[in-house]
């Protein structure tokens, strides 16, 4: 029963008839080619993700000094990195102060990605009719992912700059007399360049999600008397979830580990928990760090568990 | 419903339409500003017109070592383009079967995907040095280091390429009808027949933008190879380091050749993919679409 679920869900993950697997049976056997197709791809994530997480780990709890790496078991990297907390209270630590900065952009560009990434998705899944106009706008919106995140970053030098764009815009139309300076190197560039990057990465599962909506659903909400905003609440949001779960996880996660765009775009000013990691690794303090990615990696997983409680993400690819 | 648009779709459209503004203006602003005149500075207005900037660029004048960087990143992307399509379509083969593990490489490419990057370069970087470091000792005293582009740079940029892949062959299968296979097989085709004369013309365009997205991932891959790389630099991370301390377009000109390179291979596997559908379209048969 299951499996014809399944069939019909998606015909390409079971294998036809019984006829077809007994004939396969006489050749090689089916497990040894699936590893033999599977292994390389298992070897490079063992290799290049699996192996240097558990280094993290590890060397998380080793000693340091000023230029190298000690392997004894040592608590340093972890103590260091929560010194004063106890003795600040009330006041939050550099940790803490970090921790909280960082989860406000979180907070703000997840909130923002969400609202944009859902109207434009749900206008390219329900307004576009034509498949050729739905492909097309839909690679307008991929397009830019393929390019440079560095260079997409400085492209908002020249329109927020001192002398940008906006700012000489609002003194010429006599809204304001100097230029604004928080419009560049700030929290509020941080977020824009955020949002511009990532809302990619929520209109791509929503849009998913939103397409396999059975259009029959939506006029029959509309048949029973449903308004425009009763559908959209009690039919295409619940049926959307899980693309915007996923959705989220993408924008939330890569946030939490950002240091790129917030080191470029808060002109290296503003404090976030990816950025610490890159500081002590600089400064050659990799106990540090690695106890720093602990911590992070660990936050990261405690959203991602809750998030996943909502939505199954295996079902939903 | 059906007759005419709601005014929905004209409030959408709109937004949908600054959305794309959003997206693309910065990006134009910039490649403007890269034709500026000598005197030209970071910001509007223009001053003057002229290719200065880039040609100061190819000449070796500028902060940069443009050219070394270029080809560094070049054939890391080539080398990551081929591994990745090739590593990914076999692996996503093996998914349309069950296997032991199957489970166990699934979570891994999708905590691949979401780990944050600085934490993924930072192990590899680790492990990295823990193998040198045991080199040192128990080898070759001599021993500089096993990290570097091809090694350590091309294991963090396939964590990085490798999900997608599979995600996209995730696809492919989602919509493949087995019965042409199954077609194939009664027909006397081995396996390897199957793949190549059945199979792979099929997914080909699909395969094309799991190389597309191979490529051009690579190609601007910054927070992996952050940590990861060795000794020498990549064009993004060259970019880069060149946000804090530039004030003149140099850094402009450099993100329109680092742009050319990526929209010439957008376009070149679009272009592809899309005869690709045209001659498939033409030249396949009506078979499994019923009898008329």
């Amino acid at each position: 029963m299951s499996e014809e679920v399944l069939q019909q869900a998606a015909p390409g993950l079971i294998p036809g008839s019984g006829t077809a697997r007994a004939a396969k049976l006489t050749r090689l056997s089916p497990s040894f080619i699936s590893w033999l197709q599977a292994g390389p791809m298992m070897l490079v994530f063992l290799a290049f993700f699996l192996i240097p997480l558990v280094f993290v780990v590890i060397v998380s709890f080793w000693d340091y000094n000023e230029y190298q790496l000690l392997p004894a078991f040592s608590g340093r990297g972890y103590t260091d990195t929560f010194e004063g907390c106890i003795a600040q209270l009330p006041d939050l630590c550099t940790i803490g102060r970090t921790y909280v900065m960082t989860l406000k952009l979180c907070f703000m560009v997840w909130a923002i990605t969400l609202f944009i990434g859902f109207w434009v998705a749900y206008f390219l899944a329900f307004h576009v009719k034509s498949k050729t106009w739905q492909m097309g706008l839909s690679l307008l919106c991929t397009i830019p992912f393929w390019t440079s995140n560095v260079i997409r970053m400085i492209a908002w030098i020249p329109l927020l700059g001192r002398n940008g764009l906006v700012n000489s815009g609002l003194v010429k139309a006599g809204l304001i007399n100097q230029p604004l300076e928080w419009l560049l190197f700030s929290e509020f560039s941080v977020v824009l360049a955020l949002v511009h990057l990532f809302t990619f990465f929520m209109v791509v599962p929503i849009f998913n999600s939103m397409v396999r909506i059975d259009k029959s659903l939506i006029e029959a909400a509309y048949d029973a008397g449903a308004s425009g905003f009763q559908t959209l609440v009690n039919v295409i949001i619940p049926l959307a979830k899980p693309g915007i779960v996923i959705g989220s996880i993408f924008v939330i996660t890569i946030v939490m580990g950002d240091f790129i765009t917030i080191g470029v775009m808060g002109g290296q000013q503003i404090a976030a928990a990816g950025k610490i990691i890159e500081t002590r690794v600089n400064a050659l303090q990799f106990p540090a760090a690695a106890a720093n990615a602990v911590i992070l990696l660990a936050i990261t997983f405690l959203i991602i568990t809750m998030m996943s409680r909502i939505v199954d993400i295996k079902k939903e690819l | 419903m059906k007759e005419g648009r709601p005014r929905s779709f004209y409030v959408l459209a709109i937004f949908f339409a600054a959305y794309v503004l959003f997206l693309y203006g910065p990006m134009i602003a910039i490649y403007v500003l890269s034709f500026q005149g000598p005197q030209g500075g970071l910001t509007f207005p223009m001053n003057g017109v002229s290719t200065f900037w880039i040609a100061k660029l190819f000449q070796g004048t500028g902060i940069v070592d443009l050219g070394a960087a270029f080809h560094r990143s070049l054939l890391l992307g080539i080398i990551v383009m081929i591994l990745t399509v090739v590593l990914s379509v076999a692996a996503g083969m093996a998914f349309r079967r069950k296997f032991r593990a199957q489970s166990i490489l699934f979570y891994s490419a999708i905590a691949s995907l979401i780990v944050p990057s600085i934490i993924t370069s930072l192990g590899i970087s680790l492990e990295f040095r823990i193998i040198d470091d045991l080199i040192k000792a128990h080898w070759n005293e001599n021993f500089e280091t096993s990290m570097g582009l091809l090694t350590s740079g091309l294991g963090a940029h396939l964590t990085w390429t490798l999900p997608f892949g599979l995600l996209i062959m995730f696809a492919i299968f989602n919509r493949f009808d087995p019965r042409l296979e199954e077609a194939a097989r009664d027909l006397g085709a081995t396996p390897w027949q199957t793949f190549r004369h059945v199979v792979l013309p099929i997914i080909l365009p699909s395969v094309i933008g799991i190389g597309l997205f191979g490529f051009t991932l690579s190609w601007d891959e910054l927070a992996r190879s952050s940590q990861a790389i060795g000794a020498v630099n990549t064009l993004p991370l060259d970019l880069q380091g060149l946000t804090t301390t530039v004030t003149n377009p140099d850094i402009y000109a450099l993100g329109t050749v680092i742009s050319a390179v990526s929209f010439t291979v957008i376009a070149l596997a679009l272009g592809t993919i899309h005869m690709l559908n045209k001659r498939q379209a033409a030249k396949g048969s009506d078979a499994g679409k019923g009898l008329v």
